[in-house]
């Protein structure tokens, strides 16, 4: 027993002497700097967005904390506003939801498919087909938005969720990463299912989606926050307000009072990028396990 | 329960290669059959034809009275066992087994029953709730085997189902199969490059090699009368010794003029003379001379590697036997000997 109260001691006495490590301080200091260059806008974001439009308009940005805080939230995501006074914050809130998820599901189903028609089944021209989806990642919505636009407004789906949708859902990346993780499944795998009597259709929702379940995870992040951040294509496709996603609404708040030289809604402007940015920010913390385990690990 | 017939059966790759050559044989009911080969030598490719899995691209197959070459590997009533044991890494040990069953809409309480009923017969009944992740590589080996018992198929085709395993391991499960497929009673085709695992399990053994039967026969059969010098020297361990010799005057002799046997009435001319080496004894005052290089102590037996005629030479010999490095002489057991052709390395 001595002997080992004895080392005890004699560690704690060690780790007591142990010297400051610079390197380490240095460490810390280059990390905190980062932590302080991310986080410290976003904090400042939302010290100001609780102070009213006046004293914004004033000095600028705040660090401190004001008594509007309540009051701009509300007046952000109930008050009617905009150019026909029929959006509030809670309805674009919505929209921006709905894009979002309906952006992220659709891709991660369409690009599912195709990559499972080109992995499983004997086609023809089935590389060729992947290269040429692949080809598309080089066209961008922003290269095509004319034609996407034309296309869209003469099928009559202009100031629809469709019509918001649907034209980015196809997805050249998703189904890169789905066609690599479905080659690394083992060809036994589905020669076992068939036996077992499993067709398509049936392999494909039983085994490869649930093997799927992390690579979809990772993907379903990776879309969601890309689609909530989609600004051009609402913005051509959606003229109606009530139609409006959050991340083009915030415009909206300020862009009515300039035209009237009055001082444009800082505090609640703040308010609604502020919670724009929380729907992304829950997901990551969501899904973050699931995210990491699809990019680095495979559960075969 | 079925009988399988191949007629002719044969494999050809679009890119022309032939994997298998057209091959017939029929397979008893209830008969255990081990396809042995080295790699590539097409014995994969034939079980996965009768599987269904690879298309037939010549001759007719049957399973029992009907002709499968078109059907659908979930129709032809067949399970098989694979090499990497092929489960369904994210369903538990239960629904891994019954998943054929759901497949063929089977009521989930008959499903429960059967499944229950293989658990126990494998010893898996406290695993079903495991993933495969969870087991060990010889559980999973059972889960495999359970979701093919399950089925009750009139076939069962095993692909090296054991090539996974560790020695040990793979010798219990070995007669974990066996014993599993005489109480079943069902057809099975094995397929395995493992030649130990060939003699040991097989009612009838089909040597492959580039395609082509060897040979199709029982292990004794294979084992004491191979029909090439490939079967002989790839069946058994150590394999059969072969000697270059030469039939002259109603004797066999090796090149430097020892006399090996009294070839009877068979043609002059070169021949390979075969011998297994636990025919061979050592003698006192024997006529063959054999030098020992080494001596390799396996306990139970010893195996002398050496030299006779000039030519590599096993003899395997019983612990009591002593035996050091250095000349001594045989005795070949006349009754023992096989001669094959030199030039298509068949028996004669």
């Amino acid at each position: 027993m001595t002997g080992i109260s004895d080392t005890f001691t004699q560690s704690k006495k060690h780790v007591a002497r142990r010297p400051i490590k610079w390197s380490v301080v240095g460490d810390h200091a280059v990390l905190i700097a980062g932590v302080l260059l991310m986080v410290l806008p976003v904090f400042m974001v939302f010290a100001t967005s609780s102070h009213d439009r006046i004293e914004i308009a004033r000095t600028g940005l705040q660090f401190g904390f004001s008594d509007q805080l309540g009051v701009n939230y509300g007046k952000a995501m109930f008050e009617k506003g905009g150019f026909t006074d029929t959006v509030d914050g809670s309805l674009m809130l919505m929209n921006s939801m709905i894009l979002g998820f309906g952006f992220a599901i659709g891709k991660i189903i369409i690009s599912m498919m195709a990559a499972y028609a080109i992995v499983y089944f004997r086609l023809r021209f089935a590389t060729l087909a992947f290269w040429i989806i692949f080809t598309t990642l080089l066209l961008p919505l922003e290269v095509r938005i004319l034609p996407s636009y034309e296309a869209i407004q003469s099928l009559g789906m202009a100031n629809t969720y469709s019509g918001l949708i649907i034209p980015l859902i196809a997805s050249a990346t998703g189904t890169f990463f789905f066609r690599q993780f479905f080659r690394s499944v083992p060809e036994e795998l589905v020669e076992a299912a068939r036996i077992d009597g499993a067709g398509p259709v049936k392999f494909f929702i039983d085994i490869l989606v649930p093997l799927s379940r992390t690579m979809i995870a990772a993907i379903f992040i990776i879309m969601f926050v890309f689609g909530w951040n989609q600004y051009l294509w609402p913005t051509m496709i959606t003229t109606e307000e009530s139609m409006f996603t959050l991340v083009r609404g915030i415009k909206q708040i300020t862009q009515g009072v300039v035209d009237s030289n009055d001082i444009p809604e800082y505090g609640q402007a703040l308010a609604l990028s502020i919670i724009a940015i929380i729907p992304p920010v829950l997901i990551v913390l969501f899904f973050q396990n699931w995210f990491v385990k699809g990019l680095t690990e495979s559960d075969k | 329960m079925a009988v399988v017939t191949l007629n002719a059966v044969g494999k050809t790759y679009p890119n022309g290669f032939e994997a298998v050559k057209p091959s017939s044989f029929t397979i008893a009911d209830g008969e255990f059959v081990v396809l042995v080969g080295p790699s590539g030598c097409g014995k994969s490719t034939l079980l996965r034809m009768v599987a269904g899995l690879e298309e037939i691209t010549a001759g007719a197959l049957q399973i029992g009275e009907r002709e499968v070459n078109d059907v659908d590997p979930a129709d032809r009533d067949i399970a098989m066992v694979f090499q990497n044991y092929a489960l369904y890494p994210h369903m538990t040990v239960r629904k891994n087994i019954g998943y054929g069953l759901k497949n063929r809409g089977t009521s989930t309480d008959a499903i429960e029953a059967k499944v229950q009923e293989a658990a126990k017969m494998l010893n898996l009944t406290e695993l079903l709730d495991r993933k495969p992740s969870q087991l060990s590589g010889g559980q999973r080996q059972r889960v495999a085997m359970g979701r093919a018992v399950v089925r009750d198929p009139s076939l069962f085709l095993f692909d090296e189902p054991l090539s996974n395993l560790d020695a040990k391991l793979r010798n219990q499960m070995r007669i974990e199969i066996k014993a599993l497929q005489r109480r079943l009673g069902v057809t099975s085709i094995y397929v395995t490059h493992d030649q130990v695992e060939a003699m040991t399990m097989a009612d009838r053994i089909i040597v492959l090699n580039g395609g082509e039967i060897e040979q199709i026969g029982t292990p004794a059969e294979i084992y004491h009368s191979p029909a090439s010098t490939f079967v002989a020297s790839f069946m058994g361990a150590p394999p059969m010794n072969l000697i270059e010799a030469w039939i002259e005057d109603g004797a066999v002799r090796v090149n430097d003029g020892t006399l090996l046997a009294s070839s009877g009435n068979r043609t002059v001319g070169p021949v390979h003379l075969g011998i297994r080496p636990e025919d061979v004894q050592l003698a006192e005052n024997g006529q063959i001379p054999f030098d020992i290089s080494i001596v390799e102590e396996l306990g139970a037996r010893r195996l002398l590697h050496g030299e006779l005629g000039g030519q590599p030479f096993t003899v395997h010999v019983g612990k009591d036997v002593p035996a050091t490095a250095g000349p001594t002489t045989v005795h070949l057991k006349p009754e023992s000997l096989r001669f094959f052709d030199p030039k298509t390395g068949k028996a004669t």
